[in-house]
């Protein structure tokens, strides 16, 4: 069964809509990649997913269940749905609290939630430090256990992206996004990211990727959706979309990103 | 010297008093003013900035002529009850008006990116707020709030102008009898203070330094 399908889904800005009725699903351990130029309403569609924009229409729905459903106004409660843990969301500049060390953002969301619970109270120290293993180990799993003491300012944009993929995995979302995660990167740091990016694939991580890798965008992911001016111009297996797109428009797309550099 | 100097330091005495009691109302006062001239309430919003704008739009010495007298002209029933609490009472109502702008600054320019990253962490507003962006505005406020507060300092004698004896109208008084060297003197005071002001600044942002915000 589907994880995740996203039915009609619309953003509206004022006058100006952004996103125009896309619709895609995604099955368990399945990776989706969503293509399309810059200011076409990628990144807006995450925003929709992850609760920081409320849809102006349609349908999210998680295991069969309705998360959001713009038809019914008293479903939607953005608090509500960040704190679901439906979903994690990787930032295209990182993000990282530059207060606190490696570990600690990795920790912190977790830690402030477990606080809601009684055994926290009973058993802080072993929670804490439970947290905190587990933290390492996810930060382990990106490569980085060895800086897990380190300010983000202290890192390099690669190793500050792969701390922000570990924070976004410590709260083991259901589905994990990535708005064009290798974006603000230079050239010879994207591929540390990707490497991670692609670990993740094999492993099974339910993930949807905005991204302008084509390559590694067929490589990972199994769907591909091509998004111009807002709506989903063609859906299908990542290797027919980007190898053997049906559309003119992905084709045009395509063609512009594909020049060898 | 053994009549200037305890005249000095009883006039220094005030300066001190007027000082740390500025700051402990005005620190606080300023956030309230803060968050007036932020809120989405428009009214509210209007007369917070207005007031900001008058407050560091006029000289504090006139602030502190009208505090002292105006109230009396007009029977007002609220009056200041000394000299020093009307002088008080300007101190404050100016510093706040300006720490407001510090904090104001200092919070508009965490980026929305910051909030946004707590939010889909699923943190909530104040866990975002006390976990993640007070450090951040503190560490960026702090060098605007040390110029303010060593400005305090200094401000403090204009309190003179209504009759508080603080330390340089003490050392006027010898001035008028001849005696200019407790006047300059009064000099080496504040110089000590602010002095003691800018090493505990200094401490604070040393101990911030371990992040770039």
């Amino acid at each position: 069964m589907s994880v995740l399908v996203v039915e009609n889904l619309s953003k509206r800005f004022d006058s100006l809509e952004v996103v125009r009725g896309v619709g895609f699903s995604l099955n368990r351990g399945e990776s989706l990649a969503i293509i399309g130029s810059s200011g076409s309403g990628k990144t807006t569609l995450l925003r929709c997913l992850n609760g920081l924009e409320t849809p102006s229409a349609g349908r999210i729905l998680i295991n069969g269940q309705k998360l959001f459903d713009a038809d019914d106004p008293h479903s939607e409660n953005l608090k509500r749905r960040r704190a679901s843990r439906h979903f994690g969301l990787v930032f295209q500049s990182f993000i990282l609290f530059p207060q606190y060390t490696a570990l600690e953002n990795v920790t912190l969301a977790v830690e402030l939630n477990a606080r809601k619970s009684p055994e926290y109270r009973a058993n802080r120290r072993e929670t804490i430090a439970s947290i905190k293993k587990t933290g390492l180990a996810i930060l382990d799993s990106v490569g980085l256990a060895a800086k897990a003491g380190a300010y983000p300012h202290q890192l390099s944009g690669g190793q500050q992206q792969r701390v922000a993929i570990a924070r976004a995995l410590a709260r083991d979302p259901d589905i994990l996004c990535f708005d064009e995660p290798t974006s603000a990167l230079d050239p010879e740091l994207t591929g540390e990211v990707l490497n991670v990016i692609r670990g993740l694939a094999s492993r099974n991580t339910t993930m949807v990727i905005v991204t302008h890798e084509m390559d590694f965008a067929r490589q990972v992911a199994d769907n591909a959706l091509f998004i111009d001016n807002g709506a989903a111009i063609e859906y299908g297996s990542a290797d027919e979309v980007i190898s053997h797109p049906r559309e003119e428009r992905t084709r045009q797309f395509l063609e512009r990103y594909s020049q060898p550099t | 010297m053994n009549v200037v100097l305890p005249s000095l330091l009883d006039g220094f005495v005030l300066n001190i008093r007027l000082f740390v009691t500025t700051l402990l109302l005005s620190v606080p006062l300023g956030l309230v003013i803060m968050y007036g001239s932020m809120t989405k309430i428009l009214p509210i919003r209007w007369v917070s900035r207005l007031f900001v704008w008058i407050i560091r739009g006029t000289p504090l010495m006139l602030q502190l002529i009208i505090v002292m007298y105006v109230p009396g002209l007009l029977r007002w029933p609220i009056q200041a009850k000394s000299r020093m609490g009307a002088a008080l009472a300007a101190f404050v109502i100016n510093y706040a008006a300006y720490f407001s702008e510090i904090y104001r600054g200092g919070i508009e320019s965490i980026s929305v990116g910051q909030y946004e990253a707590g939010q889909v962490l699923g943190m909530t507003r104040p866990q975002v707020f006390f976990r993640v962006v007070l450090l951040q505005v503190v560490k960026r406020v702090t060098p605007a709030m040390s110029n303010e507060v060593i400005t305090l300092v200094k401000d403090t004698s204009l309190a003179r102008i209504i009759g508080v004896t603080e330390i340089i109208m003490s050392a006027d008084r010898f001035t008028k009898q001849g005696l200019i060297w407790p006047l300059f003197t009064t000099g080496l005071f504040f110089l000590a203070f602010s002095g003691l002001l800018t090493i505990l600044f200094r401490y604070a942002e040393d101990r911030m330094d371990f992040f770039r915000a």
